[in-house]
C-alpha cells in the first residue's frame, strides 16, 4: 500500500520504513487507549466476538449440523448477513462520489467514515462466507494458481475478486491519505485519485456481481429475476447511508467528532430517492409474482402469506415491509432534515427493513419450496445467531478502532514527531477530554 | 511505548508505564480467551493430516499420487470406521455415454431403489440418506407441487403414479458452472462427479441444482463396520468426509466395470433401464428412439442424461 508512498516521501532524518513502522506502532497504541466507556465498549464487543468464535469452532469440529440449515434450505443466516454487509460496504461510495466527483467540501471532511465502514463491512462479508464453508481448512483452494479458481464461469469467483479488490482499494486510499497526513505532508494525487475513480465503479460492480450470484440460477425462480441487481443497488443506497448517518450521530453524541450538517442532509436526499425506487421495484416484483401466478409465485406466496400451513417467514417479511414504509415516510418528513429523533428512527427502521428484505427475506424463499417442491422451513439455530452476532461485534470493533485512528490523524492529534529529541508528543484527544 | 511516556497521569489507571503493563496483560488475556474459544478446533487439527491438507485436485494427481491417496483413504477408513475396504479409481470407458431411463408406467413407488442406494453408497444410517427421492404424484398432472416424497402407505395407491428423481447428469450442468474451485465436473462418459477431497463445502452447487440432486454432509456419516460396502471408488461411494457435497454418480465403481447401478439391480418392477447411448444396439437407445420420452424441467436447458417414458 504505502511502499510507493514511502519511496516518494523519503525523509532525510529518518528512514521511511521506520517512519511507517512507527506509524503502525503508534496507531496500535492509540486504538488500545481510551476512556472507561471506550474500554467497556471494546471489551463487551470482544466478549461477544469470542462467544461467536467458540460457536464457530464447535461448528467446524462437529459439522454444520449445529446450524438449522438442511439440504432443503442450504443457505441461511450467514449468507443473508453476507448479502446485507456487501450493501453496507457499497453504501459509502455515495460519499466518495459526492466528495470527489461533485467536489463537495463538507463531504470531503467525512468521506473517511464511509470508507472505514466499507473496510469493516468487507471483512465481515469475508467472515460470513468463511463460516458458511463446510471445509474452511480448504479455503486455500479458492486462491488462483495455488488452488483452482473456476474463473470466469463461477459467479462466486467473481465475487471473491471484486470483494478483495474493493478491500485493497479502500485500504490503499485510506491508508495512504492517513499516512501522509500523519507525516504532515500534502498527498500526491497520482497516488490516490485514480484509485478513487476505480473504487466508484468497483463498488457498483460488487452489488451487481452478488446479485448475479443468485439471479443466475435458473432452477430458483424466486431469485431468477433481472430486477435483483437493480434492487440490490437501490437498497444499498438506503442501508449504507442510513448506517453512516447513525455512526455520525453516535460520534457527535460522544463528542468525538462533529460532522458538518451538509453531508447527512445530502445522504438523506439520496435515501429518499433510493427507497422510493426500492419500494417501486419491490411492488413490481410483488405484482409480477402474483398477477400471473403459477410456478414463480409459489415461493412468493410462502414468503408473504405462508403455504400449506408453513408460515415461518411471514412475520419477518411483513416486519420488513412495515419498517420500509414507515422509515420512508419518516425520511420524507421535514424533521428528517434536522438533527433529531425522527432522523434516527427513520435510519433504524430502514436498516432493519433492508436487513430482513435483502437477507432472510431473499435467501430463504429461494429454497422454499425446494426444487422438487417440498416444503421444509428454516429458522436460524442459536449457534448461527452466536456466530453472526460475533461477526457483527468484530465488525463494530473494526469500525470503532479505525474511526478513532482516522479522527486522531485528521485532527492532527496523532502526527509524526518533528525530531527525535522531542519528549512530549501532543496529548491525545481522549486525554484532553478526560482532563477537561 | 516511548511515544506515550508523558507526565500525564490519568485518574483511573495511573501512570503510563502501568498502563502499558495493563495493556500487555489485557492483550495476553484476550489471546488466551481466544485460544480457549477456538479450543474445539484442536480435535480437527489432530485428525487432519498434512498429506490430506496439501492434497492436490484429482485431475492434477499423478498415478503415483493417486495410489498414495487411495492407500491413505483405505487406512483412514480402517482406523475410523473399523472396516477393510478397497478404494478404486476406474476411469471412463472410451466410447461410452451413460444414460438412464425410467418407465413411469411400471414404477410403483416401492422404494427399493432408494434403499439400495442407501446401502451401496455408504450413506449415513441415522438420516437414512439416499441419492434418490420418489415423488408420488396424482395422475393427470406433472405439477411437482402436488407430489409427495414422504408417503407412508402401501403402494401403488389408486390414482397415483411414481416418479423417482436423482441426479440427471445434465449435459449443461449448472452445478458444475457455479463451483468456485472446480471440485465437480463432467466426465467423458457423462457422469458428473465430485472430488470430496477438494470440495470446500460452500453449497453453491446445491443452490444451483434444479433437481435437488446434491447432498451436503452436515456431519461425518456414521455407518457400522459390518454394513460398510467395501467395494468403493474415489469419485463415487467411498465414505465422504464431513462438510463436503456429494451426489449420485451412476454407481461408476460398478458401471465402469460393466455392472449395473445398484438402484437398477434392486428394482423389482423393471422400471429402470440403464445403458450406453452410443451403443446402437443398447436397450436404452431403442427406448429413446421408440417411446414417448420426456426430461424434467426441459425449459431450463440443462439437457439431462436421464429420461422418463411410459408404455403407450
Amino acid at each position: 500500500m504505502s511502499d510507493a508512498a514511502i519511496k516518494n516521501q523519503t525523509d532525510v532524518e529518518e528512514p521511511a520504513l521506520l517512519t511507517y513502522l512507527g506509524f503502525l506502532r503508534r496507531s496500535l497504541w492509540l486504538v488500545t487507549e481510551g476512556s472507561l466507556l471506550y474500554y467497556a465498549w471494546m471489551m463487551a464487543l470482544t466478549a461477544i466476538a469470542l462467544v461467536g468464535a467458540n460457536a464457530w469452532a464447535h461448528q467446524v469440529a462437529d459439522g454444520m449440523i449445529t446450524t438449522n440449515m438442511t439440504d432443503y434450505v442450504s443457505w441461511g443466516l450467514y449468507i443473508a448477513n453476507f448479502t446485507f454487509c456487501e450493501g453496507l460496504a457499497v453504501g459509502g461510495v455515495l460519499m466518495v462520489i459526492a466528495a470527489y466527483l461533485y467536489d463537495d467540501d463538507d463531504m470531503h471532511q467525512v468521506v473517511f467514515i464511509g470508507q472505514a465502514i466499507a473496510i469493516a463491512a468487507i471483512v465481515m462479508c469475508t467472515l460470513f462466507v468463511t463460516v458458511d464453508l463446510g471445509r474452511p481448512d480448504r479455503s486455500w483452494h479458492l486462491i488462483p494458481i495455488i488452488g483452482k479458481s473456476n474463473w470466469p464461469i463461477s459467479m462466486m469467483t467473481w465475487d471473491i475478486v471484486v470483494l478483495n479488490g474493493y478491500l485493497l482499494l479502500n485500504l490503499h486510499i485510506v491508508g495512504y491519505l492517513l499516512y501522509i497526513r500523519y507525516r504532515g505532508k500534502q498527498p500526491n494525487p497520482t497516488w490516490y485519485i485514480p484509485f478513487i475513480y476505480v473504487s466508484i465503479g468497483w463498488a457498483i460492480s460488487i452489488q451487481t456481481v452478488t446479485a448475479f450470484l443468485y439471479c443466475g440460477l435458473g432452477g430458483r425462480p424466486f431469485w431468477n429475476t433481472a430486477l435483483l441487481a437493480p434492487r440490490f443497488l437501490a437498497s444499498t443506497f438506503v442501508s449504507g447511508p442510513a448506517f453512516i448517518i447513525l455512526v455520525m450521530r453516535i460520534m457527535r453524541v460522544l463528542g468525538v467528532y462533529a460532522a458538518p450538517p451538509g453531508p447527512a442532509q445530502m445522504l438523506i436526499r439520496v435515501i429518499r430517492i433510493a427507497m422510493i425506487i426500492n419500494l417501486i421495484m419491490m411492488f413490481s416484483e410483488f405484482f409480477t409474482l402474483f398477477y400471473a401466478g403459477g410456478d414463480h409465485a409459489v415461493a412468493g406466496t410462502y414468503l408473504f402469506f405462508g403455504l400449506h400451513g408453513h408460515h415461518a417467514l411471514v412475520p419477518w417479511i411483513w416486519t420488513a415491509v412495515c419498517c420500509d414504509i414507515l422509515g420512508t415516510i419518516l425520511f420524507f418528513l421535514p424533521g428528517a432534515m434536522e438533527r433529531g429523533n425522527i432522523r434516527i428512527a427513520a435510519c433504524v427502521l430502514c436498516i432493519a427493513g433492508v436487513w430482513i428484505e435483502k437477507g432472510m427475506g431473499l435467501i430463504v424463499p429461494g429454497f422454499v419450496p425446494s426444487t422438487l417442491h417440498q416444503l421444509v422451513e428454516y429458522l436460524p439455530s442459536l449457534s448461527e445467531w452466536k456466530v453472526s452476532t460475533g461477526i457483527w461485534a468484530f465488525g463494530l470493533m473494526l469500525i470503532t478502532a479505525s474511526l478513532k485512528l482516522i479522527i486522531n490523524v485528521l485532527t492532527g492529534r496523532l502526527h509524526q514527531r518533528p525530531s527525535r529529541t522531542r519528549r512530549r508528543p501532543p496529548r491525545s484527544w481522549l486525554t484532553q477530554r478526560l482532563s477537561r | 511505548m516511548t511515544d506515550q511516556q508523558t507526565t500525564i497521569s490519568l485518574p483511573v489507571l495511573g501512570e503510563v508505564s502501568r498502563r502499558t503493563a495493563m495493556k500487555g496483560a489485557g492483550a495476553t488475556l484476550g489471546a488466551a480467551a481466544f485460544v480457549a474459544a477456538i479450543a474445539p478446533l484442536r480435535h480437527l487439527g489432530e485428525s487432519l493430516t498434512a498429506d490430506e491438507f496439501m492434497q492436490r485436485h484429482y485431475k492434477e494427481l499423478s498415478a503415483e499420487d493417486k495410489r498414495a491417496v487411495l492407500a491413505r483413504l483405505e487406512a483412514e477408513t480402517a482406523s475410523e470406521y473399523g472396516a477393510e475396504v478397497r478404494i478404486g479409481d476406474l476411469r471412463p470407458i472410451p466410447g461410452t455415454k451413460f444414460v438412464y431411463a425410467i418407465n413411469l408406467s411400471v414404477c410403483n413407488g416401492n422404494g427399493a431403489c432408494v434403499e439400495a442406494c442407501h446401502r451401496e453408497n455408504n450413506h449415513d444410517r441415522a438420516t437414512n440418506q439416499s441419492y434418490i427421492r420418489v415423488l408420488e404424484m396424482p395422475k393427470g398432472t406433472m405439477d411437482m407441487e402436488q407430489g409427495n416424497t414422504t408417503y407412508q402407505h402401501p403402494v401403488p395407491a389408486d390414482d397415483r403414479f411414481y416418479m423417482p428423481v436423482q441426479c440427471q447428469q445434465c449435459d449443461e450442468p449448472p452445478c458444475v458452472d457455479v463451483c468456485p474451485v472446480e471440485a465437480t465436473w463432467k466426465e467423458d462418459d457423462g457422469i458428473v462427479v465430485v472430488d470430496y477431497n477438494w470440495c470446500i463445502g460452500c453449497r453453491y452447487c446445491e443452490a444451483a441444482c434444479p433437481y435437488h440432486a446434491r447432498r451436503f454432509n452436515w456431519k461425518a456419516p456414521e455407518v457400522p463396520a459390518a454394513e460398510i460396502n467395501p467395494d468403493q471408488g474415489y469419485l463415487s461411494n467411498r465414505i465422504r468426509p464431513q462438510g463436503v457435497v456429494e451426489k449420485c454418480h451412476y454407481c461408476l465403481h460398478r458401471t465402469r466395470a460393466g455392472r449395473l447401478p445398484a438402484c437398477l439391480e434392486a428394482c423389482p418392477t423393471g422400471a429402470r433401464v440403464f445403458g450406453n447411448i452410443l451403443d446402437p444396439d443398447s436397450e436404452v437407445r431403442w427406448l429413446l428412439k421408440n417411446k414417448r420420452v420426456f426430461i424434467l424441467k426441459e425449459h431450463l436447458g440443462t439437457q439431462p442424461a436421464f429420461f422418463y417414458f411410459s408404455d403407450d
